[in-house]
C-alpha cells in the first residue's frame, strides 16, 4: 500500500457502509486502537540536522528501521530525540520516501555510499521510483564491474606458486607481461606476423623483367626467397598454434574460439599446398587458397587492443549493423526497380535488368558515382537524384550508434588500464600508512611493558616513556597482545604482504615470544622472558637512523643470572638503536621511534635499573646495557653479547 | 521520447494504424471534452476553477489541473459544518492533500486511491458509485468539504443519517427510490471487489440472489422498488444492520 494512501483507510472503512445493509451476516468487530494517542511530531537528529515528521509517517513502512520499534534503540533520552549518527543528506531522501512513498536516487551521490544508507534504514533498493531507477541500475552497474576490474586484475597479479607449467604457460600466452620469455614470444610472433604479410603483398609486385619474357611478379622471380620466408613464417606459427593448444585449459572450447580458427585459416593454405602437387585441375583452387593466407593479419589482433576493441564494438552493435544493412538492402531494392523502369525507354540503356541497377543504385546511394551507369531520362536522373540524397540518410542513421559504442567500450577500456597503473601507487601509499598503525603497536607494547616494569619499580619517572595512547588503541593493544599470548608468537612488523622490505619507514622485530614462554618458564617469571631468541631473519636494509640493522644472534640459554641482560630483549625493544659506534644503550630502543638515540639514555640507566629491581640481580653494572657506558659485566654472558652486539646488528624478535 | 513512457511504446505498430497517437498516447484528434473546455477558456467568465470537469486525456487538461487548486474554507467553519474535532481536520487534511496536492479529487484518482485498498479485485465500479455519493454537488470533483461532510455523516452521524447516506449511496439516479437494477449494480460492484480467486467460487448468479433476498427484506409493499421510509424502517427492524452500523464510531 502506498504511504499516502494510508492516511485514507479511514475514508476506506467509512466506505464500508455501503455494504452493512446488504450484509446477510452480522459483520466483525472492529480492532480496538488501543492507545489511541494523537499524532506526535518526532524529532530524528542526524549528525546534527534536524529532521521533524509526524509518527505516522514513519510508521507507513513498519518494516523499516524508521517504522519499527528499532528506532527505539536511536532515543536519546536527554534530548528526547532520535539521534543518528549517518549522512544527513542521504537521510534526507529516505525521509522523503516516507513522505511521499517514492525513494528517488540522487545523482551526485556515490552509489556505494546511499546503497549503505539504504541498507541500514532497511530500505530495498527496488523501490526506488521509475525517474531515478534507470540512473541507479546503471551507476550500480558501472560500480561492480569496475570492482570486478580490479579483482580481476588482483587476482592476476597474485603470484601462484602452484601453478603447472601448463597453466604457466597459457598465462605467459594471455597476458605477455608476466615472464620476459612471454614478452619475446610476443613481439617474435608479431614480427613474423608482419614479415608474412608484407611477403604476402610484395610477392605480387612486378619485379622486373627477366630477359626474353613479359615482366614477372617478384613472387615468381623469386620464388625460392618467397617459399623459404613464407615457410619459416608457417613454422613458427604451426609451432605458435601447438603450443597455445597444448596450454589450453579447454582445449575444446579453445579450438572453437576465433583466433584458433583463424590461426588454422592462415596456415592450411601452406600445407595443402605442400601436399597438393602441380596439379592443374586444382591449381586453381589452390590459387583461391592462397587467398586465405591474408587472414594472418588478423592474428595482429591479439597484439593489438584497439583492434580488439573495434571487433568488440562491431560484435555489440550487430543489431544496428543489421539494421543499417536492412534498409540499404530495401532503398537499394526499390531505387533499382525504379530507375530500371524509368530507364526502360531509352536506347542502349545501361540499365539491362533490375539486378545490374543493383550497382548504379549502390555506386550512387554511397555517393561514390563511378559514372560507368548514367540515366538518361528525365525520369531516371529525377529519381537518381532522389537515391543519391536519400542514401546519405540512410547511411548517416545508424552511424552515431555505432560510434558511441565504440567510444563507450573504447573509453572503459582506458579507464581500466588508468586504473590498473593508478592501483600499483595507491597500493603502496596504503601500505606505509598501514605499516604505520603497526608502528603503533609495537611502540605502545614496549611502552606498556616500560610503563609496567615502571609501575613495579615505582619510577616516577614514566613521562619519558610512554607515548600516551588513547584508551582505543590500548584496548586495541591489549587485544593483540592478548592474541599473541594466545598463540605465543608476537608480532613480526616485516610482514611480507606489506612488502616492508622495500619500504623505508620501519625495521622492527619482536623476540619470538615462543622463547619466551620457555624462558618463563625457566626463570620463573611470568612476564619477563630472560633470553634473547634468535631473531627470525636479517633485514638487508638499514633504513632510518631510528632502525638498525639486525642480524642473526644466536640463542643464549636462560640463566636466571643473566634475565636481566635480556630485559632489554624481553622488554621486546626491538628498536635496538645503533648509531655509529657509540651506541650505548640498547634501552634507546626502547624509546619511541622518533627518539633520537640520545634521548633514550636515561631512559637505558632506568630500564636496567629496573630490571635489576626486579630480578633482583644484585649487580647493576651488569645489567647497564652494552655500550661504552657499560662497567665491566659481572657475568660473561653479558660479556659475549656486547661485542657481538656492538659490531652486529641486533636482531630482536621475528614473529 | 515521450511515446515510450505510455503504456503503448513502440513496441507494436498501433500507431501506424491510427489507433493511437504516438506523443500522447491518446486517439489521434481533440477529443470532444477537450473541444469544450477550449472552447469555454475563450469565453471570459469561466476562468480555469470554474471549469466543470477535468478531462483525463490531453495533456493541457492536466495542466489545467494543476493550476486549479482548490483550498477548502477555513477551519472554523468546516468545525462547524462537521462533527469532527480540530485536531481530527487536521489530520484527515495532511492525508487528503498529500494524494491530492490540487486540493480535489477527481474520479480517475479517487478510483486509483480506492483500489489500493483492494488490490485483488476490481474496485472502480464501487469507487464510482462511491464518488456520486460523496459529490453532492455532481461537479465531478470532489473537494475536502465534500469529502469531509460525506465521513461525518459516515462516522460521526447518527444511525438514521447513516441509513440515510446508505440509501443515497445506492440510489444511483437519486430518484429516491432503489429499483432491483440499481442495486443490481451496486452488488455486483461489491462482488467484484473480491476478485476472482475466492472460496467458494462466484457463481454468476450470486449476486441476483443476493439482490432478491435484498429486496425481500425491504420491500415491504412488493412493489419492486425500495422508497427511503422502507429502507430505514427495515434496517432499523434488523438486528446486524444495527449492529454493524455502530462499527463507524471507532473508525477515526
Amino acid at each position: 500500500m502506498a504511504a499516502g494512501v494510508a492516511a485514507w483507510l479511514p475514508f476506506a472503512r467509512a466506505a464500508a457502509i455501503g455494504w452493512m445493509p446488504v450484509a446477510n451476516c452480522p459483520m466483525p468487530l472492529a480492532p480496538a486502537d488501543k492507545n489511541k494517542r494523537q499524532d506526535e511530531l518526532i524529532i530524528l537528529n542526524v549528525s546534527g540536522r534536524r529532521f521533524q515528521t509526524w509518527r505516522t509517517t514513519l510508521e507507513r513502512y513498519p518494516d523499516t528501521l524508521l517504522g519499527s520499534t528499532e528506532k527505539e534503540f536511536f532515543f536519546n533520552e536527554d534530548t528526547k530525540e532520535y539521534f543518528f549518527d549517518r549522512d544527513p543528506e542521504v537521510f534526507r531522501c529516505v525521509l522523503n520516501f516516507y513522505r511521499t512513498g517514492k525513494l528517488h536516487y540522487p545523482r551526485y551521490e556515490c552509489i556505494s555510499a546511499y546503497d549503505d544508507e539504504l541498507a541500514f534504514y532497511g530500505i530495498l533498493p527496488e523501490i526506488i521510483g521509475d525517474c531515478c531507477y534507470e540512473e541507479y541500475k546503471d551507476r550500480k552497474r558501472e560500480n561492480a564491474e569496475r570492482l570486478m576490474d580490479d579483482n580481476d586484475s588482483e587476482n592476476n597479479q597474485e603470484s601462484m606458486p602452484s601453478l603447472s607449467f601448463r597453466q604457466t604457460m597459457w598465462r605467459a600466452f594471455e597476458n605477455p607481461h608476466t615472464s620476459t620469455l612471454a614478452l619475446v614470444f610476443y613481439y617474435v610472433t608479431g614480427f613474423f606476423i608482419a614479415v608474412s604479410v608484407i611477403t604476402n603483398v610484395v610477392e605480387t609486385v612486378p619485379c622486373g623483367t627477366v630477359p626474353g619474357s613479359k615482366e614477372l611478379p617478384c613472387g615468381e622471380r623469386y620464388s625460392v626467397a618467397f617459399f623459404c620466408l613464407d615457410t619459416a613464417c608457417v613454422m613458427i606459427f604451426t609451432v605458435e598454434y601447438l603450443l597455445r593448444l597444448f596450454a589450453a585449459p579447454s582445449r575444446y572450447r579453445f579450438i572453437r574460439s576465433v583466433m584458433s580458427i583463424i590461426d588454422v585459416v592462415a596456415i592450411m593454405p601452406y600445407y595443402i599446398g605442400l601436399v597438393m602437387t602441380n596439379n592443374e585441375d586444382v591449381s586453381g583452387a589452390f590459387v583461391t587458397l592462397r587467398v586465405f593466407r591474408v587472414f594472418r593479419i588478423f592474428k595482429f589482433s591479439r597484439h593489438s587492443q584497439g583492434l580488439r576493441i573495434l571487433g568488440y564494438t562491431l560484435k555489440s552493435c550487430a543489431s544496428e549493423l543489421g539494421f543499417l544493412l536492412f534498409s540499404l538492402t530495401m532503398a537499394i531494392i526499390i531505387f533499382a526497380t525504379v530507375m530500371f523502369y524509368a530507364e526502360k525507354g531509352s536506347s542502349a540503356s545501361k540499365f539491362t535488368s533490375i539486378p545490374a541497377s543493383f550497382w548504379y543504385t549502390i555506386v550512387t546511394m554511397t555517393t561514390l558515382g563511378y559514372g560507368d551507369m548514367v540515366p538518361k531520362t528525365i525520369a531516371g536522373k529525377i529519381f537518381g537524384s532522389i537515391c543519391s540524397l536519400s542514401g546519405v540518410l540512410v547511411i548517416a542513421l545508424p552511424v552515431p550508434v555505432i560510434v558511441s559504442n565504440f567510444s563507450r567500450i573504447y573509453h572503459q577500456n582506458q579507464r581500466a588500464d588508468k586504473r590498473r597503473a593508478q592501483k600499483k601507487a595507491r597500493l603502496a601509499r596504503i601500505r606505509v600508512a598501514k605499516t604505520g598503525s603497526s608502528n603503533a603497536y609495537l611502540h605502545s607494547k614496549r611502552n606498556g611493558l616500560l610503563n609496567e616494569a615502571l609501575e613495579l619499580t615505582g619510577t616516577p619517572e614514566e613521562e619519558q616513556m610512554g607515548k600516551t595512547t588513547s584508551l582505543i588503541e590500548s584496548q586495541h593493544h591489549h587485544l593483540l597482545h592478548c592474541l599473541e599470548k594466545t598463540t605465543g608468537l608476537s608480532y613480526l612488523v616485516d610482514d611480507p604482504l606489506l612488502s616492508v622490505r622495500t619500504s623505508t619507514i620501519k625495521n622492527h622485530e619482536f623476540i619470538d615470544e615462543q622463547m619466551f614462554e620457555q624462558n618463563c618458564m625457566e626463570s620463573s617469571m611470568q612476564n619477563y622472558p630472560s633470553t634473547r631468541s634468535p631473531s627470525l631473519s636479517s633485514h638487508p636494509s638499514l633504513t632510518t637512523t631510528c632502525c638498525s640493522r639486525r642480524s642473526k644472534k644466536t640463542t643464549h640459554l636462560p640463566n636466571s643470572n643473566l634475565p636481566a641482560t635480556r630485559l632489554r630483549s624481553m622488554q621486546e625493544l626491538s628498536t635496538i638503536h645503533i648509531q655509529g659506534s657509540e651506541q650505548p644503550s640498547l634501552t634507546t630502543s626502547r624509546s619511541s621511534l622518533n627518539l633520537k638515540a640520545d634521548d633514550g639514555l636515561r631512559p637505558n640507566c632506568k630500564t636496567s635499573q629496573i630490571t635489576t629491581a626486579i630480578i633482583s640481580i644484585p649487580t647493576p653494572p651488569a645489567l647497564t646495557p652494552e655500550g661504552e657506558s657499560r662497567p665491566a659485566p659481572a657475568s660473561p654472558g653479558p660479556n659475549t653479547n656486547i661485542p657481538s652486539i656492538a659490531s652486529n646488528v641486533v636482531k630482536v624478535s621475528a614473529l | 521520447m515521450r511515446g515510450q513512457g505510455r503504456k503503448e511504446s513502440l513496441s507494436d505498430s498501433r500507431d501506424l494504424d491510427g489507433s493511437y497517437d504516438q506523443l500522447t498516447g491518446h486517439p489521434p484528434g481533440p477529443t470532444k471534452k477537450a473541444l469544450k473546455q477550449r472552447f469555454l477558456k475563450l469565453l471570459p467568465c469561466c476562468g480555469p476553477q470554474a471549469l466543470p470537469s477535468v478531462s483525463e486525456n490531453s495533456v493541457e487538461d492536466e495542466f489545467e489541473l494543476s493550476t486549479a487548486c482548490h483550498r477548502p474554507e477555513g477551519l472554523e467553519q468546516l468545525q462547524e459544518q462537521t462533527k469532527f474535532t480540530r485536531k481530527e481536520l487536521q489530520v484527515l487534511y495532511r492525508g487528503f492533500k498529500n494524494e491530492c496536492p490540487s486540493g480535489i479529487v477527481n474520479e480517475e484518482n479517487f478510483k486509483q486511491i480506492y483500489s489500493q485498498f483492494f488490490p485483488q479485485g476490481d474496485s472502480s465500479t464501487y469507487a464510482a458509485f462511491l464518488f456520486n455519493a460523496f459529490d453532492t454537488n455532481h461537479d465531478g470533483s470532489v473537494s475536502f468539504e465534500d469529502f469531509v461532510a460525506g465521513l461525518s455523516v459516515i462516522l460521526r452521524g447518527t444511525v438514521d443519517d447513516r441509513l440515510n447516506w446508505a440509501f443515497n449511496l445506492y440510489d444511483l439516479n437519486k430518484d429516491g427510490c432503489i429499483t432491483k437494477e440499481e442495486m443490481l449494480d451496486i452488488m455486483k460492484s461489491i462482488y467484484d471487489m473480491m476478485g476472482k480467486y475466492t472460496y467458494p467460487a462466484l457463481r454468476e448468479e450470486a449476486p441476483r440472489e443476493h439482490v432478491e433476498s435484498f429486496f425481500q427484506k425491504m420491500d415491504r409493499n412488493k412493489d419492486g422498488v425500495v422508497t427511503i421510509e422502507e429502507f430505514i424502517e427495515s434496517c432499523q427492524k434488523d438486528e446486524n444492520i444495527m449492529r454493524s452500523m455502530q462499527l463507524f464510531d471507532n473508525v477515526i
